[in-house]
């Protein structure tokens, strides 16, 4: 039970705080001491046979990372097709069967998808697994867009599931 | 060096970025053939442009003057939520009211597939 682990590290704080012996009761000895509750219920929670309570937080750190390597290079990639002195790009509208399946997930994927440069979800087909993407450059850049999806679907299904 | 001249220029460093990702996807807006491209430019690359500008705001605040600046982050947050859905929204509508794809298009999955209901919609309404 998360809830179960939750409780336990607001003890652990408290204890700390308390063991700590200060003068008066300081927020920052409390704070200090919930980093350590986190770091023992880490190392701990195999032992109480549920999840990381935290787990689906780091999660959610991750998919933001991934999302901010993905912005930046494809972004690096848009702004060279577009300052390049002959445009050539060969724009087309593609497209992908996610695996993805609840409404929160999909609309999650075709967020950061039509955030990243180069790529916009056009359509989504109303059985809500369907999404077509217009691309910038679909033959060159179709392959990596593509990795680019299953690198979001894998970081979006640790975080929903 | 101090820390509050080191976050001036890591602060001045990403805002000058931002700068030049918006003058860019300005130029891109004016190059680009057809709406669909443009709105890449139009609405990607400024998310960079915003997010390179506000983030440097947010460190030359923090660093500059220890001030925790949670409005800007929020502006982020905001961006980030709207900027798609916009995007996303003006594009349906240019397809949905057959606006053409620019002649260097290669493939179009959707035009089949929406023809097709277009069809069936006739169909349904002809007979009832």
């Amino acid at each position: 039970m998360p809830a179960a682990q939750l409780l336990l590290n607001i003890f652990i704080a408290f204890l700390w705080m308390l063991l700590m012996d200060e003068d008066e009761l300081n927020f920052t000895t409390f704070l200090a001491g919930f980093l350590v509750g986190i770091g023992i219920i880490f190392f701990m929670h195999r032992f109480f046979g549920t999840q990381f309570y935290l787990r689906r937080f780091i999660s959610i750190v991750k998919l933001i990372f991934i999302f901010a390597s993905e912005l930046t290079q494809s972004s690096i990639i848009v702004l060279k097709q577009i300052l390049s002195p002959k445009l050539n790009i060969e724009p087309g509208i593609f497209k992908y069967e996610t695996v993805l399946k609840s409404d929160v997930e999909v609309t999650m994927l075709s967020m950061l998808l039509t955030l990243t440069p180069g790529s916009v979800v056009m359509e989504v087909a109303p059985e809500g697994t369907t999404l077509y993407i217009h691309a910038m450059d679909v033959k060159q850049s179709k392959a990596s867009l593509i990795s680019q999806l299953k690198n979001f679907e894998k970081a979006i299904m640790e975080v929903t599931r | 060096m101090s820390v509050e001249k080191i976050g001036e220029l890591v602060g001045v460093a990403f805002i000058f970025a931002g700068a030049i990702a918006s003058v860019i996807s300005a130029f891109g807006l004016l190059r680009l053939p057809d709406i669909y491209t443009r709105s890449h430019a139009a609405t990607k690359s400024s998310t960079l442009a915003v997010l390179l500008t506000l983030s440097g705001t947010f460190i030359y605040f923090l660093l500059g003057e220890q001030f925790v600046s949670v409005r800007v982050l929020l502006g982020i947050v905001f961006v980030f939520l709207t900027a798609p859905v916009a995007g996303h929204l003006i594009v349906r509508a240019a397809y949905r009211s057959k606006v053409k794809l620019a002649d260097i298009s290669v493939e179009d999955a959707l035009y089949d597939v929406l023809h097709k209901e277009e069809d069936e919609k006739k169909d349904g309404a002809g007979r009832s």
